[in-house]
């Protein structure tokens, strides 16, 4: 039997897209101009989809930062840090964000997908019970389960429902982890962590919070959604990416727990990967003193995530969450989702298409986020091509 | 009826609403293959099950599930491990 015979309602279902135009999952950008702009099939394209919060990748700042490691420490670390030796730089990111977060200790993976899986990993083992938000992210579906825990699903941002779950379990398992993000990737929502902190409190339960696309676009210094929500110091462990408004690739994990530590000696996505590359800290390290001195960043970014909010709303699109830097349209269904993508690209703006399964209820999204580095002209220039395909293609849907 | 029949009725019950084409439901009826439920209509079913007999079904269980009657066995089974 043929091994890749498994995927071939998935092969068939992506040759039906490609029959429809453009691949969605594979865009070539043949020229990056800018956060905001690209050359993609030989048209300038309006960027409107890459999580480049900040619009930190063209900091000239953290490219010469970067260049400057490459020069002096090399392109790369060539092993793990328990086999091959940590950098000094290494060391250096992890004071930085242990600073900004106003943790005790924190340490550096090398993508924010390991970060995921090394933080659980390490944190749960088979004897403990992890309870995670039914819309979470793969990495940390993955990192469950590699954990070896009993894993439990509780109703998305439903701290109710979480506290019946942790009722019904009460006794079982030697520990309990909740797991929860702060701003959800597909829709744009926020969790209620204040709620969820009072949950976890009742229980004895410990909380982990995953603010990938909430670091350094919520709270009053960036640190994300549980600072924003006044709860930072309730939550015993925070992870995430330097790939959205960091601008670069990797991830976090910090906690205040004196041990957290042990962690570098048993989570696997820790100990047998590459570490990061001398690049890679370098412009990280930057791109976190940007976050801390200069909160303009973060206005410009709400600035622009409201006028796309304000501007897709008032064409009539069904918007999936109030206004943040992830705007999701929801179409009818995947072909109109489909067709919509397609006529945005040829119209020179870059959307996610994102479908079922990798949707919460099986929506499809026309899936927008939102940068720092957008000039209110390209919002408004963004809106008016949604506006033009929306009225050749139907696109308004019931609430 | 005996409790595992009424079980049994409850889940054909909140397996309707999946059954699009009104196929005849059997414990033998592959959920997947027959029903055409994926993986994420699984954990969609999963949650209006426990809800329904209020018990947890680790999501490390589920992956497991061919058919109806695996489903209807491993909500038994939760049942008898709960501590009410």
């Amino acid at each position: 039997m043929d091994i890749l015979a498994k995927h071939s309602a998935l092969a068939a279902r992506h040759e039906e897209l490609l029959r429809l135009g453009v691949d969605p999952f594979a865009v070539r950008l043949d020229e990056v101009l800018s956060p905001t702009l690209a050359v993609v099939r030989g048209r300038e394209t309006i960027l409107l989809g890459t999580n480049n919060y900040l619009g930190l990748t063209f900091d000239p700042a953290c490219i010469e930062a970067a260049a400057e490691a490459a020069r002096t420490l090399g392109t790369g670390t060539t092993g793990s840090r328990i086999a091959n030796g940590t950098y000094g730089l290494h060391r250096e990111l992890e004071e930085a964000f242990a600073r900004f977060l106003d943790r005790r200790s924190c340490i550096v993976f090398t993508t924010g997908y390991q970060a995921n899986l090394g933080m659980l990993v390490g944190l749960a083992g088979p004897r403990d019970v992890i309870l995670l938000d039914s819309d979470s992210h793969a990495s940390i579906y993955d990192g469950c389960r590699l954990s070896g825990a009993t894993v439990v699903r509780f109703r998305h941002n439903d701290p109710e429902d979480l506290d019946r779950r942790l009722t019904r379990l009460a006794g079982k398992g030697e520990c309990k982890l909740i797991v929860v993000e702060g701003l959800y990737s597909m829709l744009g929502d926020v969790a209620p962590i204040d709620a969820f902190v009072e949950v976890k409190k009742r229980h004895g339960a410990w909380l982990f919070v995953d603010e990938a696309h909430s670091f350094g676009v919520f709270g009053e210094h960036g640190r994300g959604v549980a600072e924003a929500q006044g709860v930072d110091r309730e939550v015993d462990f925070v992870a995430g990416t330097f790939s959205k408004s960091l601008g670069a690739v990797g991830g976090f994990g910090a906690s205040d727990h004196p041990a957290f530590d042990h962690l570098r000696f048993c989570s696997r996505p820790y100990m047998f990967t590459a570490s990061p590359s001398p690049a890679t800290m370098a412009s990280t390290r930057v791109a976190l003193q940007r976050i801390a001195e200069d909160p303009g960043l973060r206005r410009r970014l709400w600035d622009n995530a409201r006028r796309l909010h304000e501007g897709l709303s008032a064409l009539g699109l069904a918007l999936c969450a109030p206004a943040s830097p992830v705007v999701a349209v929801r179409l009818a269904d995947e072909r109109s989702a489909v067709a919509a993508w397609n006529r945005l690209l040829d119209n020179g703006l870059y959307v996610n298409l994102a479908l079922p399964p990798g949707t919460p209820g099986g929506l499809c999204l026309l899936r927008c986020s939102v940068s720092a580095a957008h000039s209110p002209d390209q919002i408004d220039e963004a809106c008016a091509r949604f506006a033009r395909v929306a009225d050749e293609l139907d696109l308004r849907v019931p609430a | 009826m005996t409790a595992g029949d009424r079980v049994f009725e409850q889940v054909l019950q909140l397996l309707e609403k999946y059954n699009q084409e009104g196929r005849p439901v059997s414990a033998g009826t592959d959920l997947g293959a027959d029903l055409a439920i994926d993986s994420v209509a699984a954990m969609d079913l999963i949650m209006e099950i426990e809800d329904r007999f209020d018990i947890d079904i680790p999501i490390n269980l589920v992956a497991d599930l061919r058919t109806v009657g695996d489903l209807v066995e491993l909500v038994r089974q939760q049942l008898e491990g709960r501590s009410d």
